[in-house]
């Protein structure tokens, strides 16, 4: 057994909350510089030369990229011979109000969902645990804003409506998001699993690089197709019209039931945000 | 060429300007989002005075993230529209006549704007921190309890909008994707 202290994590997950918030990762930067070459329509890549702008601002001044810092998302990946000395779920809370007050960052959560009181210091976290073979933890922590989470759908299709419903549904999710969710978008699509487990998934596939396609060749034709699909809308960066309305598609898949087809997907936008520590 | 605005903004300047001007607005304004809407909306159905000055004013669909020493206000860039949707024409029948926000506005709001005169500007969402360069002075004028949602008072010079929906009802969202799909595809 390998012993890390919960102090240790709440160190971690501090200042990941900070680094998340204020410097957008180099994937996501190299993509929407590329989209700006690629992008026919002047008014668009002015807009994207603006989002430019922004990240870099945010960079020089350690600021962040946007308002709405999110509520904190931690997958914790913990290997099976870690020990963790302490409670695990206080420590990561203790870290994002750590993170979020001394990082100058916007408090979002409210302790309810109809009183709506807001908590103050950002907690609690949305946590995501995953058991693995090992001796490492791995914290990923990832803001992540509403107005594109607010955009997002799941839907229970039929077996029948197969491939052809899956992209359907796809489709019509960003149509239905438009111009709200901050686009370029980056698309986390789940499939299969249960009702939960799709939506899990999708969020799971927002945390790929957005460089990274999927390791199956199938998915990876798939979200290529996608992504040529969506941005055959004509939405454009904030919906003004032009070719860059999604910069990704991700998918991920998982076993299901003979009578069903879940489909999950999660809009995120131009300031997606991760970072990640192993321990 | 980006068109000058001053806010406070008249009704009759409002009505001037066309979906898809990219403007600079100079002056006061004020930020609310769903809870102040929500109070500023209770208080009018209760005949009270509101904490600020509702009439030709533009309000900014905004919670900022906190300054640091030195910083006017923290990030700054706007909120989605649509869920002050249920508000706006409350805030507009009282003399409000500029809205900044992002993504889409309901039928009510936008027969509101057409009825007395306001538009709807967007600012670039996701994009709060170069935007935050343009607030010169902030300050919160009610409702500090609710934190970044409270009410605040801002100076700004030269805040970069685009009009999306004018007081004749015109929207950039239709009219923007409409003139790139038919040149370019
Ligand atoms: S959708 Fe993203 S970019 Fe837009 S305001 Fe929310 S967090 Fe910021």
């Amino acid at each position: 057994m390998r012993e890390i202290s919960a102090s240790q994590i709440t160190d971690v997950v501090a200042r990941l909350c900070v680094e998340a918030n204020c410097h957008l990762p180099r994937d996501m930067k190299a993509c929407i510089e590329c989209s700006h070459d690629a992008e026919p329509w002047a008014p668009a890549r002015e807009i994207l030369e603006r989002i430019t702008e922004n990240y870099r601002i945010a960079d020089e001044r350690c600021q962040p990229i946007c308002q709405d810092t999110g509520v904190a998302c931690v997958f914790l990946e913990i290997g099976q011979e870690v020990h963790v000395n302490g409670s695990i779920e206080d420590a990561v809370n203790e870290g994002v109000r750590r993170g979020y007050t001394e990082g100058y960052l916007r408090k979002s959560v409210v302790r309810d969902p109809l009183d709506r009181v807001n908590t103050g210091d950002n907690t609690p976290a949305m946590l995501y645990y995953d058991l693995v073979p090992g001796d490492a933890l791995k914290i990923t922590v990832a803001p992540k804003g509403f107005g594109s989470e607010n955009m997002s759908q799941l839907k229970m299709l039929k077996p029948s409506d197969g491939l052809q419903g899956v992209k359907d549904f796809v489709l019509k999710v960003v149509e239905d998001a438009g111009p709200n969710p901050c686009p370029p978008i980056v698309v986390g699509v789940g499939v299969g699993g249960t009702f939960d487990k799709a939506a899990y998934l999708a969020k799971k596939a927002l945390m790929r690089p957005v460089d990274q396609r999927s390791a199956e060749p199938f998915y990876a034709d798939l979200e290529q197709e996608l992504l040529e699909k969506i941005n055959a809308l004509g939405i454009g960066p904030q919906g003004f019209g032009g070719k860059t309305t999604a910069l990704a598609v991700n998918i991920e898949h998982y076993p299901t039931h003979i009578a069903g087809l879940p489909v999950a997907v999660n809009i995120n936008c131009h300031v997606t945000r991760h970072k990640t520590e192993v321990l | 060429m980006a068109i000058r605005v001053t806010s406070p903004l008249t009704r009759e300047e409002a009505r001037k300007l066309h979906s898809g001007d990219s403007c600079l607005i100079s002056g006061v304004i004020y930020t609310a989002r769903d809870a102040a809407h929500k109070r500023l909306c209770e208080l009018a159905a209760q005949g009270k005075e509101l904490p600020l000055d509702v009439k030709d004013a533009i309000i900014y669909y905004v919670g900022p993230t906190p300054a640091r020493e030195g910083q006017a206000i923290g990030s700054a860039g706007p909120t989605t529209s649509y869920r002050m949707d249920a508000y706006s024409p409350t805030l507009i029948a009282l003399g409000e006549t500029g809205m900044i926000g992002k993504g889409k506005r309901g039928p009510e709001v936008i027969a509101a704007m057409k009825e007395h005169g306001a538009v709807y500007f967007g600012a670039i969402g996701g994009c709060g921190a170069l935007l935050s360069k343009c607030v010169k002075k902030a300050e919160v004028i009610a409702y500090e309890d609710l934190g970044a949602e409270a009410i605040r008072r801002l100076e700004v010079e030269d805040f970069p909008v685009v009009v999306i929906i004018d007081s004749e009802g015109n929207n950039l969202y239709e009219t923007g994707r409409k003139t790139y799909l038919e040149n370019f595809t």
